[in-house]
Parts: C-alpha cells; sequence; structure tokens
C-alpha cells in the first residue's frame, strides 16, 4: 500500500510566490503527524496541497498513492481538510451539509445521525441552520462533517481552535479512532500541549520546506521571536 | 455526473428556498423592469405591444445576471467554494448541477414576467409551443452561459461589476432569437410570421407561430454552452 504522502522536492506557488518550496515529507497509513514551525512556514500550504486545492509546480506529489498532477480529484474525493473556513453553507443545516458532503464523497448517509450525536449536535442542533451557530458549535459542524465523510487522510489545521475543553478532549479521541482504523492524520497546530500527545511523529517546517530531523532544535533552545528568525531551525 | 448534477442542483436549489434571495429580489427587479419599460414607453398600447417580447427578454437578461450572481456568491461564504472542490464532485456534475438550479430560478421568473407581459402590456398567445420552447431553450442557453461566466468571474474582487460586462454581450443572441421567436408566438401586431424567414415547423406559421429559425438559434446556443461547459468548468474551476 503507498504512503498517505509522499511528497519529494515538491514546490507549489501562490500567484509567484513558491508557498511550498521543494517540500520532502513521507506519511505512512495509520501515522498521527503534528506539523510544526512559525507563521508564515508553509503549514497551512502543506495541508492545501495534500488536500488537492494546490497544483504542483515541480518535483514528485501523491496522495494516497493519487498523482497530485492529474489525480486531484481522487485525491480530494478520499481527504477531509478541516480549516480555517468550516466549509459550511450557512442556510443549510448541520444535517443537509453532513448529508451532502456523504454524498459528494459516495459514503453512506446511515451514520450522520450518530456522527452528529457524538460532536454534541444532535437533536434540534441537527436541524439548525449553521448560520445560527456559535463559533465553537460550527467549528463542531465542520468536524461532524469531516467525520461523515470517513477520510482516508485527516487535514487538520488548527483544529483545537474555538473548541471548548470538551469538544477538545472529543477531537483527540477522533484522531486516534481514525489513526487506529488505518488513517493517516496530519495535524497542524500551535498548541503543543494539545496536539504532541496525538502524534506519532513531529516535523517542523520553515521557508516552505519540511527541515530535516538532524537540523530541528529543541525547544527549550528556540531564539525568542523578538530576537531572531523564531522559527526553531539550526 | 448526472448524480453529482442533481447532488448539487438540490443543494443549491433549497439554498435559494431558505434564503428566498431570487424571490424577494431577483424576481421584484424583473418586474419593475418590466413597470418602468411600460411607464417610459408611455400609455400607447400599440407600442406597448410591439415592444413586449424585447421588454421581457431584457427583463430576463438583466435578471439573469443577479440570479448567476446569486448562484456564485453561496460559494464565497466561509471557504464555500473550496469546500465544493473538496466534495470530489465531477466537475461537470458541478456545472450541470449550478446552471439547472440557476434555469429552475429563471424559469419561475420567465412565468411571473410572461404573465406580466400577457396582462399587463395585453400581449395575447398565439402560440404556446413557440413561447413555452423559446423560454425552455433561452433558459438552457441563459444558465448554461451564466454559469461559465460566473465561474470565470466568481474569484475576483471585481466580480460584481465585471459578469455583466461578460455576459451580456455573449448572450445578445438569446435577446435578439427569444425577442423574434416571440413577436411569432404573440399577438403583438409586429413581426408576422412572414417576416421571420420561416416557413414554420408545420408549415405555414406552424405550430411554433413561425419563429422556427429563431428557436433553432436558441437551440444551437444552448447545445453549445452547455457542452462548453461540461468539456472546462473543471479547468475553470481550476484556475479561478
Amino acid at each position: 500500500m503507498p504512503p498517505a504522502v509522499r511528497l519529494r522536492a515538491a514546490v507549489a506557488l501562490t500567484g509567484r510566490f513558491p508557498a511550498l518550496a521543494g517540500a520532502d515529507l513521507i506519511v505512512e497509513r495509520g501515522e498521527v503527524v503534528v506539523v510544526q514551525g512559525p507563521n508564515g512556514a508553509g503549514k497551512t500550504t502543506l495541508l492545501r496541497f495534500c488536500a488537492g486545492l494546490l497544483v504542483p509546480s515541480s518535483g514528485e506529489a501523491s496522495v494516497l498513492g493519487y498523482d497530485l498532477y492529474r489525480e486531484r480529484q481522487e485525491v480530494r474525493r478520499r481527504v477531509g481538510l478541516l480549516g480555517h473556513s468550516s466549509f459550511l453553507y450557512d442556510d443549510l443545516s448541520v444535517d443537509e451539509n453532513m448529508r451532502f458532503a456523504a454524498r459528494a464523497a459516495r459514503v453512506p448517509v446511515g451514520d450522520i445521525d450518530d456522527a452528529a450525536q457524538m460532536m454534541g449536535l444532535g437533536g434540534r442542533l441537527q436541524r439548525t441552520a449553521v448560520g445560527r451557530l456559535s463559533a465553537g458549535q460550527r467549528r463542531r459542524a465542520a468536524l461532524a462533517v469531516l467525520v461523515a465523510r470517513r477520510p482516508e487522510l485527516w487535514l487538520l489545521d488548527e483544529p483545537h481552535a474555538s473548541l471548548d475543553a470538551a469538544a477538545r478532549s472529543l477531537l483527540g479521541d477522533l484522531v486516534v479512532a481514525a489513526a487506529a482504523g488505518g488513517a493517516s492524520v496530519l495535524l497542524v497546530s500551535h498548541e503543543p500541549e494539545a496536539s504532541l500527545e496525538l502524534a506519532t511523529r513531529v516535523v517542523t517546517m520553515a521557508g516552505g520546506r519540511v527541515v530535516p530531523a538532524d537540523r530541528v532544535v529543541p525547544a527549550d533552545r528556540v531564539v525568542p521571536a523578538e530576537m531572531g528568525s523564531g522559527a526553531n531551525v539550526a | 455526473m448526472w448524480r453529482d448534477a442533481l447532488l448539487v442542483a438540490g443543494k443549491d436549489l433549497r439554498i435559494e428556498l431558505r434564503s428566498r434571495v431570487v424571490l424577494n429580489q431577483v424576481l421584484p427587479f424583473g418586474v419593475l423592469v418590466l413597470v418602468l419599460f411600460a411607464l417610459a414607453l408611455g400609455p400607447g398600447r400599440s407600442t406597448l405591444l410591439q415592444a413586449a417580447p424585447g421588454l421581457f427578454w431584457v427583463a430576463v437578461l438583466f435578471s439573469s445576471v443577479l440570479a448567476v450572481q446569486r448562484s456564485f456568491a453561496i460559494e464565497a461564504t466561509d471557504g464555500t467554494r473550496d469546500g465544493l472542490r473538496l466534495a470530489g464532485l465531477e466537475p461537470a456534475g458541478v456545472f450541470l448541477g449550478k446552471a439547472a438550479a440557476v434555469a429552475v430560478q429563471l424559469a419561475a421568473l420567465e412565468i411571473v414576467l410572461g404573465a406580466g407581459v400577457v396582462f399587463l402590456y395585453g400581449a395575447g398567445v398565439r402560440s404556446l409551443w413557440g413561447v413555452t420552447g423559446a423560454c425552455l431553450l433561452a433558459t438552457l442557453g441563459l444558465a448554461a452561459s451564466g454559469t461559465i461566466y460566473g465561474a470565470l468571474a466568481v474569484g475576483l474582487e471585481v466580480r460584481e461589476t465585471l459578469l455583466p460586462f461578460l455576459l451580456l454581450p455573449v448572450v445578445a443572441p438569446v435577446l435578439l432569437a427569444g425577442t423574434r421567436a416571440w413577436q411569432a408566438a404573440l399577438s403583438t401586431g409586429a413581426g408576422s410570421a412572414g417576416s421571420l424567414h420561416g416557413a414554420g415547423f408545420l408549415g405555414g406559421a406552424g405550430f411554433l407561430g413561425g419563429g422556427d429559425p429563431w428557436i433553432g438559434l436558441l437551440a444551437v446556443f444552448a447545445a453549445v454552452y452547455l457542452s462548453l461547459g461540461v468539456l472546462v468548468f473543471g479547468s475553470i474551476e481550476e484556475a479561478a
């Protein structure tokens, strides 16, 4: 079985700027990889790239065995991205958003009620328009959609943002369960206390590249941002 | 592809049922255009009758720009456009679904505006087939071309002002053919069947009212833009 993510010198441009500037990364099936790095390091770009939302400019790039040059449609159908945006339609209810996402991904809709219930969005909330939900409830709804899609690769960008303690704990359970079920997880987070306990591996990004493990400086030796670059790279 | 089209069309129409933007804003706009033209042309019944088909299609064209803008505005909030791309749907299915939803809304609009032309301007219907055939094909053409140009404009900051500039010249053939087909199919005192270069579908004026060549043009326009959308919508979405 091919790795969940396989990047070799992968470059992706946003405009003319190389947001991903020769990234090398392999994520095996069932791995939970936490991506760290300063702002602008390319972490969000890495997730969008792996989701098939960006076209590679050069290098080798495949996700779940599908080539990111030619088979992005297949990739999109099989990954789940929780980004800064919720990707939800305000005028549709939580239930309708979940059903739309599940049907689009060609997965059964039978488990939707359970998924909504699990995310604390059962009953009346499940039938409430997303536009009427609080920020935390929207985040829960976006997670519920992700669960309903049953992705083979979870791409989580700051997943703990806006979530309360109970939802953070639930998110941790979901990540562990997904990995146990064979799915892979690529998690970007600025909250090490919440994310590192889930990780089977931690990688660091800087300047659009994944920094080799032997060049990563331990956190207690990082130069404060106001005194240096802020990147914990040797 | 058809399954994805149904899914997207159902989603867009459900959103419209909830938000009622087309019902509460686009429809009154179309009716207002008809009324304002009637006011501008004065109370002379013959002038109104002669102008009725053209005014109807101008109102439909302006309204279709708003309907297309609305169709892509719902994909512009909270990352839903990326969400739609991430959904893994066939691009051709997304195109057909969005075009179908716009077409349904335009068809509903045309029924109301058509009733307005009949009751407000006093136009009579000579050929119901001609009227409905022209509406059906023009609606498909407008929805298909509008969806293509809406997708082209959606990523731009100036999309609201750019879309009419892009779309209205392109749909000029619909205005021309729709107007001529309706002149033939309505009792407006203008554009008799004999002036339309057409012998009629069944000979003479025919059951399309004599507007066959124009309805044929509408069919070609719809077929071209539906085919084009199916072929290029994915590339447009990737590039935008």
